[in-house]
C-alpha cells in the first residue's frame, strides 16, 4: 500500500497544512482512510498517529471504517425536509436495500444524512461521492440506483442529475454590474494604496458573515501587525443552513472575489492568501483553478503583480465538513491541518492568525464588495443602505415562497417587500440569518434587512402556515448537537441536552416545569460557551419561545412531572423474558 | 506606577503578561477551575473560571490581565452558572463517587463540593465508554474523562511524548492513546510521567496504590479546594 500511497499522494507536500488535503485524497481513493495510510501519513508527516485519527473522527467526510464505492449523502436542512427528504430517504432505503447510516453488505453503496449542502433553492438535494445531486424526486433515485448497480462511475452519470443553477433573481449594487478583471488593483495602485483603504474606510463597508465588523479597521489592524508574513484568508466555508449565496459568487463572480483578496493582500503585505472552501462546494474547485490560472497568466496574481513590485498567490484549500470551520479561528486552524477547533481570544486573528501570523478573514461577498468599492469608490457604496449599515445585502432566499434564489437589496429594505419579490403567500414566519439567527412572526414583518435590525449572513428562510414551527426548531436544535465541536463544557454537553429536552417536549413528554429548565440551560450555553455556534445554538428555541409562548405551554402536560421517556416500552424486555403480555405486565404513566 | 485589576471590588496587582487566573492566584483569590494548572499551556474548555470583565463573561485562564479591568468572580449568579457546568460535567460521563478510588483526592468532586453540588440535575447520558487497564501500572477509565486535557498537555508538554489526544467531535469526544494497539500498554507512557498523574478525576490512576489513605482522610475530605487550589498553585507561582 506503501507505494500505491506515494503514487496517490506525492504532488502535496507531506506537512501538516496539507493533512486535510492528504487525508481526502485517500478518503475518495479507499473510500475511508485505512490503518496503513495513517501510519504512512504520521512516518510522512511527522506527527503521531493519534493526532491523524483525531483530524479524521472530526471531519464528517473522513472516514475509519469503509464506505460505499458510492456514497449518497442527503442534506438534512430543513428545507430539504420541506420539499420531502424524508420520503426519498426512505426509498432509496428501499431500492438500494441499504439501511440510512450504514454500508451495504457488498461495499457497493452507502448511505447517510448531512447538513445542509447549500442547495436549499434547488432542493431536496444530495452529494454522490461528494458532487452535488439537486432537484430530487423518485424518478431521479429510480435512475441513480440503476446507475450504482450497473456500478457505473460518477463521471460517466447523465449531466441533468447534476444541474446546479445560479438563480440569480433579483441583482443590486453589486450583482448588477460585476467589475471588469483587474479594474480595482489598476485604480488601487493608481489611487494609491492608503487611499484606497481610506475609500474602504468611507464606504462604512462591514463583514457580510454576519457579525459585522468593520472590513477597513481590521484590514488596518493587520496591516499595523508588525511581522515577515501576513496571510489572506477568504472564508468560504458557507454552512449556515439556507445560505448559499457564496456558492452563486464563487460560480459567477469568482474574478471580483479574487480580486478583493489580492487587493487586501496588496494593503496588508501579504504574499500568500487561502480560499477555505466548504467540502460540499468540491465541485467548483477546478472551475476556481482555472479562474486563478488565467489570472497568473493575466498578470494579476503571482510574481509582480501589473509590474508594481507585489507578489501574492492563492492556494484552494477544502473544507471536509464541519460547519464549525466557518468560526475565523476553527477554520485558521483547519487550514493548518487540524481539528477545527476555535482557538481563545484574544489574540485575534490579524494579530495572530495562520501559523501565528498576522491574517484577515473575510466572507466571500466582503471581498467581492471591496474589489467594487476600490473601483467605484467610497461613496458609490455609503450612498446606499442605512446609516449603520452601508451599500446592499445578498441573500439567499429558499423555503415557502414561488421563486427561490439569490436577491440583493439595500440595507434598510423591509421584510415585506422582500415576501413579495420572491412571491411568498401565507406565511407563518422566517428564518433570518440561519438556524443561529432569530426566527420572526408575521407580525414583524416591517422590520428592516440591517446590522442594527435584523442582521444575516444570507440565509433567508420562509415558512407558511401549514409548517409546525416545532419541527423546524427541532431539526435546528439537533443540527447545532451534531456539529458542537466538543471543546467547551457548555456547548459540548449543553447543545445535547437542549436536544434531549426539546425532544422529550416535541414528543409529549413535556411537562409543566420542563420549559422553564429549558429556557435556564439555554441561557446558560448562550452566556458560557467558547465561540459563536454555542453562544447562538439556543437562539431556535428562544427566538420561538419568546413569539409562540402559549404553543409551547399546549404542548406539555398539565402535570408537575412526566419522565422523559415511556415507561411502558421500558418494560417491553421484562415481557419477553416473562413471556407476559397480560395487562398486568403493563404500566399506565404517571396518574393524569 | 504599576497595573493593577479589580476583583469583586479589590484590588489586585498585575504583571506584564498574565493572566485574570495567574494574577488572582497570586494574590489569594480562587477562581474555580479544573482545566487549568500552573505551568501548562492554558486550555480555556472547561468554563469553570469564568468571569465578568468589564460587562463580558470571559474565560479567566487565557485572557489577558490587562491593566484596568474590573472583574465580578465571587457573584452568587456565576457561582450558580458555574454549579450548573459542573453538573453538565457530571450527566455527560459516568460518575459513581462511592466506588471511585480517587473519592476525595477529585478535583471535579471538590469543585463540587465548592459550588454547593448536591444533585445532578441534568438527565444522565449514561454513555458507552472504553475501560483500558492493559497496562500493568496504569489504569484508563474513559467514564471519568471530562476532556481538560491535561493528560495530553502533561504528556507534549511534560514529559516530551505524545501519549494521549482527543479525537471526535461534539459529544461524541473521547480520550484515545496513541499507539499501535490504541492500547495503553502498547504506548511509552511510564508510570513516572507527568501523564500519569495530573488528571483531575479518577480517569488515570496509577495502579496497585489504591485506598493507601482511606475514605474520609483525603484531602477534599477535609479541606475545601479554594484552599488547597491557592496554596499549591501560589506555591508553584514562587
Amino acid at each position: 500500500m506503501k507505494n500505491q500511497l506515494h503514487n496517490l499522494l506525492h504532488e502535496d507536500k507531506y506537512q501538516e497544512v496539507n493533512l486535510l488535503k492528504l487525508l481526502r485524497k485517500i478518503q475518495s481513493h479507499y473510500q475511508y482512510i485505512p490503518e496503513e495510510a495513517i501510519d504512512f501519513l504520521a512516518e510522512q508527516v511527522g506527527i503521531p498517529p493519534a493526532n491523524i485519527i483525531a483530524v479524521i473522527e472530526f471531519y464528517s467526510f473522513l472516514h475509519l471504517t469503509p464506505q460505499g464505492k458510492y456514497q449518497i449523502l442527503l442534506s438534512d436542512s430543513i428545507t430539504d425536509h420541506m420539499l420531502g427528504k424524508q420520503n426519498l430517504m426512505n426509498y432509496l432505503s428501499e431500492i438500494l436495500k441499504v439501511n440510512t447510516g450504514q454500508l451495504r453488505d457488498d461495499g457497493l453503496v452507502s448511505l447517510n444524512n448531512t447538513s445542509c449542502t447549500g442547495l436549499c433553492d434547488q432542493g431536496p438535494a444530495g452529494l454522490i461521492n461528494g458532487i452535488p445531486l439537486t432537484s430530487l424526486n423518485n424518478s431521479k433515485l429510480t435512475e441513480i440506483a440503476k446507475l450504482i448497480e450497473q456500478q457505473l462511475p460518477v463521471t460517466e452519470w447523465p449531466e441533468h442529475l447534476f444541474e446546479i443553477t445560479d438563480n440569480i433573481k433579483k441583482p443590486g449594487l453589486l450583482l448588477d454590474q460585476a467589475i471588469s478583471k483587474g479594474a480595482a488593483l489598476k485604480t488601487a495602485f493608481g489611487r494609491g494604496l492608503q487611499a484606497t483603504l481610506d475609500e474602504i474606510n468611507l464606504s462604512g463597508l462591514r463583514g457580510r458573515g454576519g457579525a459585522g465588523f468593520k472590513t477597513a479597521l481590521k484590514w488596518q489592524l493587520c496591516a499595523e501587525e508588525s511581522s515577515d508574513q501576513h496571510f489572506v484568508v477568504c472564508n468560504a466555508d458557507e454552512g449556515e443552513p439556507g445560505t448559499f449565496k457564496d456558492r452563486v459568487l464563487l460560480n459567477s463572480y469568482a474574478d471580483q472575489v479574487f480580486e478583493g483578496m489580492t487587493l487586501c493582500a496588496a494593503i496588508i503585505g501579504a504574499k500568500q492568501g487561502f480560499l477555505y472552501l466548504r467540502g460540499e462546494y468540491q465541485y467548483l474547485f477546478d472551475k476556481l483553478q482555472n479562474i486563478l490560472e488565467l489570472r497568473r497568466e493575466g498578470g494579476l496574481l503571482g510574481e509582480n503583480i501589473l509590474n508594481q513590485n507585489f507578489s501574492f498567490d492563492i492556494e484552494i484549500c477544502l473544507g471536509a465538513g464541519a460547519y464549525i470551520c466557518g468560526e475565523e479561528s476553527a477554520l485558521i486552524e483547519s487550514l493548518e491541518g487540524k481539528p477545527g477547533i476555535p482557538r481563545n481570544r484574544p489574540p485575534y486573528p490579524v494579530t495572530k492568525g495562520y501559523l501565528s501570523k498576522p491574517t484577515v478573514v473575510n466572507n466571500v461577498e466582503t471581498f467581492m464588495a471591496a474589489a467594487a468599492i476600490a473601483c467605484r469608490g467610497g461613496n458609490w457604496f455609503a450612498s446606499v443602505g442605512t446609516e449603520k449599515s452601508a451599500g446592499s445585502k445578498i441573500l439567499s432566499i429558499c423555503g415557502d415562497c414561488e421563486s427561490p434564489g439569490i436577491y440583493e437589496y439595500p440595507f434598510g429594505t423591509t421584510v415585506q417587500e422582500i415576501l413579495k419579490d420572491c412571491n411568498a403567500q401565507d406565511v407563518l414566519g422566517i428564518q433570518i440569518g440561519g438556524p443561529s439567527g432569530a426566527f420572526i412572526s408575521n407580525q414583524e414583518f416591517h422590520r428592516k434587512l440591517a446590522f442594527e435590525d435584523l442582521a444575516t449572513g444570507g440565509s433567508f428562510i420562509v415558512f407558511n402556515n401549514t409548517r409546525n414551527i416545532f419541527e423546524i426548531v427541532q431539526n435546528f436544535i439537533h443540527f447545532f448537537a451534531h456539529e458542537s465541536c466538543g471543546f467547551c463544557t457548555p456547548c459540548r454537553v449543553g447543545t445535547s441536552l437542549l436536544k434531549n429536552q426539546f425532544d422529550k417536549i416535541v414528543n409529549g413528554y413535556g411537562s409543566a416545569g420542563d420549559v422553564v429548565e429549558l429556557e435556564d440551560l439555554s441561557k446558560l450555553i448562550k452566556n458560557y460557551s467558547h465561540c459563536g455556534l454555542g453562544q447562538t445554538a439556543a437562539n431556535p428555541f428562544l427566538t420561538t419561545l419568546q413569539r409562540y409562548p402559549d404553543l409551547y405551554q399546549s404542548q406539555l402536560k398539565k402535570i408537575s412531572y412526566e419522565p422523559g421517556f415511556d415507561l411502558d416500552a421500558a418494560l417491553d424486555i421484562a415481557r419477553r423474558m416473562a413471556q407476559r403480555d397480560d395487562c398486568g405486565a403493563h404500566l399506565t404513566q404517571v396518574e393524569e | 506606577m504599576s497595573n493593577t485589576i479589580t476583583i469583586d471590588g479589590r484590588v489586585i496587582p498585575v504583571q506584564e503578561g498574565q493572566t485574570i487566573m495567574e494574577a488572582a492566584t497570586a494574590a489569594g483569590v480562587y477562581i474555580p477551575h479544573l482545566c487549568h494548572k500552573p505551568g501548562y499551556t492554558p486550555h480555556g474548555s472547561c468554563k469553570l473560571c469564568t468571569v465578568n470583565v468589564n460587562g463580558r463573561n470571559c474565560t479567566a485562564c487565557t485572557f489577558p490581565a490587562t491593566d484596568g479591568l474590573n472583574i465580578i468572580n465571587n457573584s452568587q449568579e456565576l457561582n450558580s452558572d458555574r454549579q450548573r457546568i459542573t453538573q453538565m460535567l457530571f450527566v455527560e460521563g459516568n460518575h459513581l463517587c462511592p466506588s471511585c478510588e480517587k473519592s476525595g483526592n477529585c478535583q471535579l468532586q471538590a469543585v463540587a463540593y465548592q459550588l454547593n453540588m448536591y444533585d445532578n440535575h441534568y438527565p444522565h447520558f449514561y454513555p458507552h465508554r472504553e475501560m483500558d487497564a492493559t497496562h500493568s501500572e496504569i489504569l484508563l477509565d474513559r467514564n471519568r474523562c471530562i476532556f481538560c486535557t491535561l493528560c495530553v498537555r502533561a504528556s507534549i508538554e511534560k514529559d516530551g511524548k505524545h501519549v494521549f489526544a482527543i479525537s471526535g467531535r461534539g459529544i461524541n469526544k473521547q480520550l484515545i492513546v496513541n499507539s499501535a494497539s490504541g492500547y495503553l500498554k502498547d504506548s511509552d507512557i511510564d508510570v513516572n510521567d507527568c501523564a500519569a498523574h495530573v488528571c483531575p478525576t479518577g480517569a488515570i490512576l496509577v495502579k496497585r496504590t489504591g485506598y493507601q489513605v482511606p475514605i474520609g482522610q483525603r484531602i477534599f475530605d477535609n479541606h475545601q479546594v479554594s484552599e488547597i487550589a491557592l496554596n499549591q498553585e501560589q506555591e508553584y507561582g514562587k
